[in-house]
């Protein structure tokens, strides 16, 4: 019913717009195409105007409202550079932006057709358009230069100390890795997949850098003020691990491993102060369309200090030992016979 | 070619009152197989619209989902059924409006219908040609697209559903079958329709260069043509040497699809399936895909920007602000568009030198962009403009080139676009500097060639209406929706509210699918005044009704199969001489005079 007063209201307004319009067209025809061409040009004239008025309002209004909604201070060190970077980059468009529109529009309506106005004759002015090439050449290359200097230092070689975890992404969620003891993340082959036998990614169990490492799912801890670099892959087709808060983005991509590092500076607790906010998490979005799930591949991060995270991991068990319970010092033989868990429905 | 003109020459002489005088011609082979370019550019026009109409609403459909994520609407049940269970958009039926949505609007309309109607309308017409090198190949052209049209269309109605991976239609998602519905037999019509696209624009563009390149008139040297031909010519020339590669690269990924081969495939568990290939680069189609994809913008712009320089130049009385300036920056602009493609790859995990390469190319492009407005911006200061709709629609392409092109100025520095790829800042940027523009750039068109197509005005209360609220429209959707980028919101999520991140732009989402209904309504009142126009519009009484110099305007009102009666004039001078020595304006035909100034 709804619906349909909507399309009524809808067909009503369009013919009486539609008889207004053709009526127009009889004026015109009774008071003359050249008298009534003079009039909509000045309607015109004046709404260019009136249009670059509202407009420059409403961007700083738009602002008023918008601006609380877009994330806070960046969480991490090369948020910082992003940020500096966009806000360089913001108030020289802006400036540019501002001009540019007001010279539009205001062109158009300080000349409008006028009785007794002539259009200059000025086909082109080599001075002129050396100024507007050399000008955005320069502002352009110190963009480019600030640009590529920040890009280099983000995506530079991780800090030695950094702490490496896999990330893998897929439809739709995310796994992670983390190396153990041995800070080495061991081999795997895809082809070892299997999640019944408590391999779900697929960790070559020969290697013995494999059996400390720490599998888990959907939540990432990571530690204050410390390095990590993310190992990035995915299993079935491309994702991408979006880290809005930190300011940072790198593609999953199945086959061709990517690699981003960065130092969380600020804890989830303490975002959580900041923020006002009891129930705020770091989240990881999948940035690269991935199939009917892509708007709900959330998954967590915690930032958090290295007692807790070493609370944490502590109470992580080795996929090793999970997928070969028989090797395991604290499972007694009796029990191990029992069936195995499986540690959760990791591919649906 | 010598054969066709002689074939022209003939066939002019015979039919001067308008083309249908005694002249054999069936009603098939005048408005269907038609071999007359102004006819087919017609045809391109009108399907265009079409295809329009059909991705404008399924951009309405899915803001009804974004803007009212909890809200069931039983009507949509009733025409979609599953797709839509209990009133609500399913995600497959998000994700094939959104990819359908893109392909159609930037294939189908912003490049056929906006390439495929000017170029075939205005290159013979403003060079004084009597058709195109090849009418035959001009004619398969349009055909081959509409057949792309059909394929796709039919996409839409198997069991499926269409594809849905997104225009980009990266695999390997696109790839493999088991990766979700949209991935079966949908992505395979939807690369078939691709392909058949492909050839449709070859066919067109091999025949503009031809045309532009033999075919102009006495006089008319290259230094003498309108701005839309060279717009036109660097378009085609762009889509020439880019399509291939995009057809290449489908072609694989039919392979991948089909044959069992691996260019794109490699390490795969989908759906608990370990897959057997190894060994293939899923960046690899990227790659192929955006050397398509990045001319795929100019292809896009360039006619845009051609038009709007010669409306602007013929509304506000004046030549059109350094001639030479405007070709050295869209010649500039042509070369820089191959070399600039993996910006959209920045965070692939691009190697990151080849990435600072990619940025300093980038950035470049700003500057004969920059170019270009500046010398829109003089050509309107000192003028006496006339705001014919097509006028207000040129001004608003410049306004919204300008918001469009600064923001393009954070995406293509790629220490901004590691936090906004991918996210709605994207989508802002590019509907207002690709999309909307360019749809401005052809609506002026449309409002000033309309003349010529038809022999009659459309009206004009409607265009101002259409002007205004499409101008307004257009900020209101795509201003605001910048912040949501900023605060990282990802492309193609339809419902937020699970996140803690993202779920605070629900009031936001709502105002701009109300302002997006409202938008595409009045777009349907241009489809209304379009067609209605064309049978009852006010008929055109003089040749020249705005007063331009361009070779179009020496033609009949409703010009024949030849364009001229009798002889092609002959051109004497540039297109822009308006307001010179006191006159209003000069024809390029009129012969340059003894006490000429000269510019």
């Amino acid at each position: 019913m709804q619906t349909f007063f909507i399309v009524a209201i809808l067909a009503l307004g369009f013919i009486i717009t539609f008889q207004i319009a053709k009526a127009s067209e009889y004026v015109a025809v009774l008071r003359g195409y050249e008298r009534s061409r003079k009039q909509t040009n000045k309607i015109n004239g004046f709404l260019l105007l009136a249009f670059l008025i509202i407009g420059l309002i409403g961007v700083v209004y738009c602002n008023e409202r918008l601006k609380d909604k877009i994330l806070g201070a960046p969480a991490s060190d090369h948020g910082i550079l992003v940020d500096r970077m966009l806000y360089v980059t913001l108030a020289i468009t802006f400036i540019v932006f501002v001009l540019t529109q007001i010279a539009l529009f205001w062109f158009s309506y300080k000349y409008q057709e006028k009785e007794n106005q002539k259009a200059f004759y000025f086909p082109h002015d080599n001075k002129l358009e050396m100024i507007w090439t050399v000008i955005p050449a320069i502002t352009l290359t110190i963009l480019v230069g600030f640009g590529i200097f920040y890009w280099f230092k983000i995506t530079g070689p991780a800090p030695k100390d950094a702490v490496q975890v896999e990330v893998v992404g897929k439809q739709f969620g995310w796994e992670f890795r983390y190396p153990g003891k041995d800070q080495v993340l061991g081999k795997k082959y895809f082809k070892n997949v299997n999640p019944a036998a408590s391999n779900p990614a697929g960790q070559i169990w020969e290697d013995p850098a494999n059996h400390d490492d720490i599998f888990v799912e959907q939540e990432m801890h990571l530690v204050v003020n410390k390095p990590v670099q993310l190992v990035i892959g995915a299993k079935d087709v491309i994702h991408d691990v979006g880290l809005a808060h930190f300011r940072l983005k790198m593609d999953a991509v199945p086959g061709t491993p990517t690699t981003m590092w960065f130092t969380p500076t600020v804890t989830t607790a303490d975002m959580r102060k900041k923020t006002g906010n009891p129930d705020f998490v770091y989240e990881i979005s999948c940035d690269q369309m991935c199939g009917k799930g892509h708007w709900s591949m959330r998954g967590v991060i915690v930032v958090e200090t290295q007692e807790e995270y070493d609370a944490w991991m502590a109470s992580k068990k080795p996929q090793y030992l999970v997928a070969n319970p028989d090797k395991d010092p604290s499972v007694k033989k009796d029990t191990a016979a029992a069936p195995v868990p499986v540690t959760a429905a990791v591919i649906r | 070619m010598s054969e066709t003109s002689t074939l022209h020459a003939g066939a002019v002489g015979h039919h001067d009152d308008h083309g249908h005088g005694h002249h054999e011609q069936s009603f098939i082979s005048k408005y269907i197989f038609s071999m007359d370019h102004k006819t087919i550019g017609k045809q391109f026009l009108i399907t265009g619209i079409v295809w329009a109409i059909i991705g404008g609403l399924f951009s309405v459909l899915f803001r009804l989902q974004l803007g009212y994520p909890d809200q069931t609407f039983p009507i949509l049940e009733t025409f979609f059924g599953h797709w839509a269970k209990g009133g609500q958009i399913q995600p497959e039926f998000y994700y094939g409006l959104v990819t359908i949505h893109g392909t159609v609007l930037v294939f189908f309309v912003l490049t056929a219908g906006l390439s495929g109607t000017f170029a075939n309308l205005l290159i013979p017409l403003q060079i004084g040609a009597r058709d195109m090198a090849s009418p035959f190949m001009n004619m398969l052209s349009y055909w081959f697209f509409f057949l792309a049209g059909i394929v796709m269309l039919s996409s839409i109605f198997v069991h499926t559903g269409p594809a849905s991976g997104g225009w980009t239609m990266y695999p390997p998602l696109s790839a493999l079958r088991q990766a979700g519905d949209g991935q079966k037999i949908g992505t395979d019509l939807w690369l078939i329709a691709m392909a058949l696209f492909i050839v449709s624009s070859l066919l067109g563009g091999l025949n503009y260069i031809s045309t532009i390149l033999n075919m102009r008139t006495k006089g008319m040297s290259m230094t003498r043509l309108p701005l839309p031909i060279w717009a036109m010519f660097f378009t085609a020339v762009l889509g020439v040497l880019s399509f291939p590669v995009l057809l290449s690269g489908a072609i694989l990924l039919l392979f991948d699809r089909n044959l069992g081969t691996s260019f794109y495939l490699s390490d795969i568990v989908v759906n608990g399936e370990i897959l057997p290939n190894e060994g293939g680069s899923a960046i690899l189609y990227q790659h192929l895909f955006w050397f398509l994809g990045h001319p795929e913008v100019y292809i896009i712009l360039l006619p845009a920007m051609g038009m709007v320089s010669e409306i602007l130049s013929v509304s506000a009385r004046k030549p059109i602000f350094g001639y030479m300036a405007m070709l050295g920056s869209m010649f500039a602009i042509a070369i820089l568009a191959f070399l600039v493609w993996a910006h959209h790859m920045f965070v692939t995990g691009l190697n990151p030198f080849l990435g600072s390469v990619f940025v300093l190319l980038t950035l470049l492009i700003a500057v004969p962009s920059a170019i270009k407005v500046f010398n829109w911006l003089t050509t309107l200061w000192r003028g006496n403009i006339r705001f014919t709709p097509a006028a207000l629609f040129a001004i608003g392409f410049v306004s919204l080139f300008i918001s469009g092109g600064l923001t393009g100025i954070f995406l293509g520095n790629s220490t901004i676009d590691i936090h906004l790829h991918d996210t709605m800042f994207v989508v802002a940027h590019f509907h207002i500097v690709m999309g909307v523009a360019s749809f401005f750039g052809m609506f002026a068109g449309v409002y000033h060639w309309f003349p010529k197509m038809f022999g009659r005005y459309m009206n004009n209360t409607l265009a101002y209406i259409h002007f205004w609220v499409t101008m307004a429209g257009a900020y209101l959707i795509f201003w605001p929706m910048h912040y949501q980028g900023l605060a990282g919101v990802p492309r193609r999520y339809l419902d937020k509210k699970g996140w803690v991140s993202f779920n605070q732009f629900a009031d936001l989402d709502k105002m701009i699918t109300v302002v997006s209904i409202i938008v595409f309504a009045v777009q349907l009142m241009f489809v209304f005044n379009f067609f209605y126009s064309i049978y009852k519009g006010r008929k055109v009484t003089t040749t020249n009704p705005w007063e331009a110099n361009t070779l179009e305007w020496t033609t009949p009102i409703n010009p024949g199969h030849g364009n001229w009666v009798g002889e092609i004039p002959e051109v004497h001078r540039w297109p822009y001489d308006y307001a010179k020595d006191g006159r209003d304006f000069i024809p390029q035909t009129e012969p340059v005079g003894a006490n000429e100034s000269k510019h």
